[in-house]
């Protein structure tokens, strides 16, 4: 029997099963690889469920667990480790069907497979706050700041952080706006922070290297600078500045 | 505006970021604690939801597609004229979308 074979069959339940199984007896043995499909089809969806509880929230239970045996079929895990199983699941959501009335779907995927990999990220240490009170007499302007390799960004047309909010920490029901998420994680659990307007441009300009300045001019005027500053240093996302 | 100016604009806005988070610093200071991951990222998956009764026909059939979402999703609003969304969302807009039972 190929290993192909067995792959193919174990995502497969209308596949025959690959010949040649047989138990300790040397009978043939279908019934042991039917536990066996069962079991992978079934973990693969406690990964799924893990990773995405405001998505399964979202659609329910047994919406989920069936659209994620459909998800986990055409996308198996390419890599052994099942910390970052998912992440074609958000691609999956936007093309599938069933779920297109629920347009916000795909990016609460995105929002909760970014903090999945916030969690996963390297810790670092943060600056310590002597060096931000020696910063105020510096030509700050032409300076970058080095983010936390746990600082993700994501922008969405949609109310992520809330919808997360809704789910998580009882918050309001989420209003029609678009917001930016930007995920910290000050110790060892991320969160996702809502970034006000111009924040995204402003981070994703520290993120890609940018000095203040030139991320300043590209998050344009009237951008409250003071509140993301705090979010940065309060979730102790900045590590190192440079010249 | 001159990078100067800039750097008081940015070096104003530091301060007062400083200022408010001097209170709250050290609030809380957490150790490292192995052994506690999240469930499902490096899970045996023995256990609830293995049960070796299972084939493949106790699996979730392509049947479940006549279920329509049932969750918090239908309390909540959209924002209103993204693609294919031109409505104002709401539960009844939603309800127009739901799949045929």
């Amino acid at each position: 029997m190929s290993q192909t074979l067995f792959a193919q069959a174990l995502l497969n339940p209308d596949a025959a099963l690959p010949p040649g199984l047989v138990d300790p007896e040397g009978l043939p043995a279908p019934k042991r690889f039917s536990v066996y499909r069962n079991n992978v089809a079934s973990s693969l969806t406690r990964a799924l469920e893990a990773g995405f509880p405001t998505v399964r929230a979202l659609v329910g239970d047994p919406f989920f667990a069936a659209m994620a045996l459909i998800f986990l079929r055409a996308h198996p895990p390419r890599s052994r480790m099942l910390m970052l199983y998912g992440d074609e699941f958000p691609a999956f959501l936007a093309g599938f069907p069933p779920v297109a009335h629920l347009g916000y779907l795909p990016d609460v995927a995105r929002l909760e497979l970014a903090m999945r990999e916030s969690y996963h990220a390297a810790d670092s240490t943060p600056l310590p706050e002597a060096e931000f009170q020696r910063l105020l007499g510096a030509e700050i302007a032409g300076l970058r700041l080095r983010l936390a390799p746990a600082v993700r960004l994501l922008r969405s047309n949609w109310p992520v952080v809330s919808i997360w909010a809704t789910h998580h920490e009882d918050g309001p029901k989420p209003r029609p706006v678009a917001e930016d998420a930007l995920i910290l994680r000050p110790d060892f659990d991320p969160h996702p922070h809502r970034l006000p307007t111009g924040g995204a441009d402003l981070v994703d300009g520290l993120l890609s290297g940018r000095t203040l300045g030139e991320s300043l001019d590209k998050a344009g005027p009237g951008m409250d600078l003071a509140a993301i500053l705090g979010l940065l240093i309060s979730g102790r996302a900045i590590i190192g500045v440079s010249e | 505006m001159t990078n100067q100016s800039k750097s008081l604009v940015i070096a104003g806005a530091l301060a007062t970021a400083l200022s408010g988070i001097a209170g709250m610093a050290h609030a809380q200071e957490n150790e490292k604690c192995f052994g506690v991951a999240l469930a499902g990222q490096n899970d045996c998956a023995a256990g609830e939801g293995t049960t070796c009764a299972g084939t493949s026909k106790v699996d979730y059939q392509g049947n479940a597609w006549t279920l329509v979402p049932a969750g918090t999703c239908e309390t909540m609003e959209l924002p209103a004229g993204m693609e294919g969304m031109e409505r104002k969302g709401s539960l009844t807009a939603l309800d127009r979308d739901l799949p045929k039972a």
